[in-house]
């Protein structure tokens, strides 16, 4: 059975369908005046061989005009899987996204350089030495192996998350160009049972990770009907463009069948038109560009609409996540996406401050919200992120899942039929023929089974502000819960076959 | 005169009615938190049970339905029950006394006491004084409700006709908390003031006003109300 993610059952739209089909019309346009920019030479031999005009670009560095036409894209969209399965090895936590479903699944990432500690040092009134309080210190450093691992760890218990986007960057002293995939992939999949989505730094060791999650699944068959791992690339740099490296790796996935995101992130202000109806012609042009190439590469490849469109801040030029545009964007990628009848990648929940508090609350909630409501199928949440996509702090990840249980709950479907009307009608004519005329009696039979929305976890006493050190607790609690590794056999032969793997993250090695 | 009766028989009899105090189960029909209670006696049928068997009411009491609501008392402080638990438990105690008030009046048995409460003149507001009614009710006081929008004199009678020991008072409204005030100095003009003690409860009012007016006590909620009492015993 896979996990059951949100199913929303009436999603939020922005746009009218009249306003769907000009922005696809406007993207086709663009597929072909002025086309997009390749320095991949592959991709422009591909769309070269199936039709697209392709015109060399002088200068210094090497690069082909494309011109798409429209029938391509239109039979490329139309071969993209419609549903598209994402496995786990525990299969009870695959997901099935179906791109006219607004099921929602949560998944945390993405990769931060800085991993947020988070301290509770007590302070002493000076004017009143008796009177003391515990504040929440937060300290940045640089992200390690067994952060991934801590992380993976806790995300395997946060209820709400559904996969795991590796959420650190590893900068071990050991850690190289070379061993980072192998080391990434394994803390993580040695950590966590759920699906498990990356970016690949090297693409010399996509055959390795691709081994790793065989030996893993059971053999290449049994990846391909559980494939345990995905890719996300952003072959796309907006606007239109296709970028070398990161396009070889997109290639490559495509070739051995295993599910991929074509994802693009352009920035309404300066790599997009600030305007809503520029940078969705945009987006949609370059994320239904990857699309093609994937499905010319091997028709029928799993791919997921990838959107991650983002306003620019005005003072810095920086990104915005937390601006209102943003989820704006978010939700009208969902739907071109369910346009096309392919499962979207969405984003919310990131945020603009470097640390847990008030104003990172209110960002991620609100588009949270939002975009959850608009029934994205794989919804990037980034659990735990701050300051756009720079920090992680797992502090700030409890937190993030108990908001989307309330999320969870706040869009279950609601139950109003005959019999359960006719039972309330019994009801209201019997309490308020009693004396105190108080339905509380009625509330225990459903108190413990679910139906009542649960208080606020991290809930103070009295007029003290206890969420922090309550979210802490939970976090340590969830630590010292155990997790199931990868079996003894199955680590015996990954450490023996793939080459790089630090022996510190064997977790039976010393014990007998 | 209650005759003794078997150790064994009577220790199971109010063993279950401690537990089904504590499940919140009044009657046979009423559900619990534990499903192996289902179609079960009741509080009420098992106090009935009780009876029928010679135990005595006093065992019944405090074996059974006080040290119950002790359990329950304890899980609710610790965040396990409910106020719901709380008041269907109550509601089973305070229905079970019911049944036993006549044989304890009848064989001088006192209960804990005598508590009128009100929602004061110009204020319909009822909840809360309905669930301290509940509660004080399960825990063994005889609770007399005179409703809500209560005359001053209607107070005032009832104190002097049936001398209760406790009185409370509720309010919601800044506007007729002040009535409290006035029910108080009634009281003193028609000399009952001390005979009962007065309690007072409800959103807007404060220790700080209990004082201002002269009442015994402020009570936060129903449970407080609860302690209060208790230190009066």
């Amino acid at each position: 059975m896979p996990r059951k993610g949100i199913l929303v059952n009436r999603p939020h739209e922005r746009l009218t369908r009249e306003q769907v089909e000009l922005i696809h019309q406007a993207s086709m346009q663009i597929l072909t005046e002025p086309g997009l920019v390749s320095f991949n030479h592959e991709a422009v031999d591909t769309f070269h061989s199936h039709g697209a005009d392709v015109e060399t670009i002088t200068g210094d560095h090497q690069g082909w005009h494309v011109r798409i036409p429209e029938q391509l894209v239109l039979k490329a969209l139309d071969s993209a899987p419609k549903t598209v399965k994402l496995g786990a090895r525990n299969p009870d936590n695959s997901l099935i996204m179906r791109g006219d479903e607004a099921r929602v699944y949560l998944i945390t990432g993405s990769e931060t350089n800085i991993w947020l500690d988070v301290d509770f040092p007590v302070y002493v009134n000076k004017m009143d030495p008796a009177k003391e309080i515990r504040v929440p210190e937060f300290k940045p450093r640089r992200g390690t192996l067994a952060d991934l691992c801590q992380s993976a760890h806790v995300c395997e218990h946060l209820e709400t998350v559904d996969g795991y986007i590796r959420t650190v960057n590893i900068q071990d002293r050991d850690i190289t160009e070379e061993n980072k995939d192998v080391n990434k992939f394994f803390a993580s999949l040695n950590n966590n049972t759920k699906h498990f989505m990356s970016g690949l730094t090297s693409l010399k060791q996509l055959d390795n990770v691709v081994r790793m999650a065989e030996l893993i699944a059971g053999g290449r068959k049994a990846l391909e009907d559980n494939p345990i791992i995905s890719f996300i690339t952003c072959l796309v740099k907006s606007p239109l463009q296709f970028v070398e490296d990161t396009t070889d790796t997109f290639i490559e996935v495509c070739r051995r069948g295993l599910p991929i995101v074509v994802s693009s992130s352009p920035q309404a202000g300066s790599t997009a038109p600030i305007k809503e109806a520029g940078i969705m012609a945009q987006i949609n042009a370059e994320v239904s560009a990857g699309i093609t190439l994937g499905q010319l590469v091997k028709p029928g490849t799993p791919v997921l609409y990838g959107s991650v469109p983002v306003r620019a801040r005005m003072d810095t030029l920086g990104d915005s996540y937390g601006s209102v545009e943003t989820s704006q964007y978010n939700i009208d990628c969902v739907q071109m996406a369910r346009f096309y009848k392919l499962p979207n990648y969405s984003t919310s929940g990131v945020c603009d401050p470097k640390i847990p508090g008030q104003q990172s609350s209110i960002e991620r909630l609100f588009s949270d919200v939002v975009v959850t409501m608009s029934g994205p199928q794989f919804l990037h949440c980034a659990f735990g992120l701050l300051d756009c996509n720079s920090i992680f702090c797992l502090l700030q990840a409890v937190l993030d899942d108990a908001h989307f249980r309330m999320i969870e709950f706040f869009l279950r479907q609601p139950r109003i039929d005959q019999p359960e009307l006719e039972a309330m009608m019994k009801q209201i004519q019997e309490v308020v023929s009693t004396p105190q005329k108080l339905y509380i009696r009625h509330i225990r039979p459903v108190l413990r089974s679910g139906e009542i929305s649960g208080a606020y976890p991290f809930e103070g006493s009295g007029e003290k502000d206890d969420v922090f050190e309550l979210a802490y607790e939970r976090m340590k609690e969830l630590l010292v819960r155990p997790v199931q590794h990868i079996d003894r056999e199955t680590t015996a032969r990954i450490f023996e076959e793939i080459p790089g793997i630090l022996p510190r993250l064997n977790v039976y090695e010393g014990r007998g | 005169m209650f005759m003794k009766a078997g150790v064994s028989m009577s220790k199971d009899i109010v063993a279950t009615i401690k537990e089904n105090v504590i499940q919140g189960r009044k009657t046979q029909a009423d559900t619990g938190i534990d499903d192996s209670f289902t179609g079960t006696p009741g509080v009420v049928e098992l106090v009935r049970q009780a009876l029928d068997s010679n135990i005595s009411p006093h065992v019944i009491i405090s074996e059974g339905m006080t040290a119950g609501m002790q359990v329950v008392g304890e899980r609710f402080s610790t965040k396990e029950y409910f106020i719901p638990d709380m008041l269907a438990s109550a509601e089973a105690v305070g229905a079970a006394m019911d049944i036993l008030k006549p044989i304890l009046e009848s064989s001088n048995v006192e209960t804990k006491g005598k508590f009128a409460i009100a929602t004061v003149k110009g204020d319909i507001h009822d909840i809360g004084k309905n669930i301290v009614a509940i509660l004080l009710k399960g825990a063994g006081y005889e609770v007399h409700d005179l409703g809500i929008d209560v005359p001053t004199e209607k107070v005032v009678e009832f104190v002097q006709k049936e001398k209760p020991g406790y009185l409370g008072l509720s309010a919601l409204l800044t506007t007729t908390m002040t009535e409290m005030g006035v029910v108080i100095k009634a009281l003193e003009e028609s000399k009952v003031r001390s005979n009962v003690r007065v309690l007072i409860g409800g959103a807007a009012v404060s220790e700080g006003f209990a004082q201002e007016i002269g009442a015994d006590a402020h009570c936060i909620d129903a449970f407080d109300a609860i302690k209060v009492l208790e230190r009066y015993q």
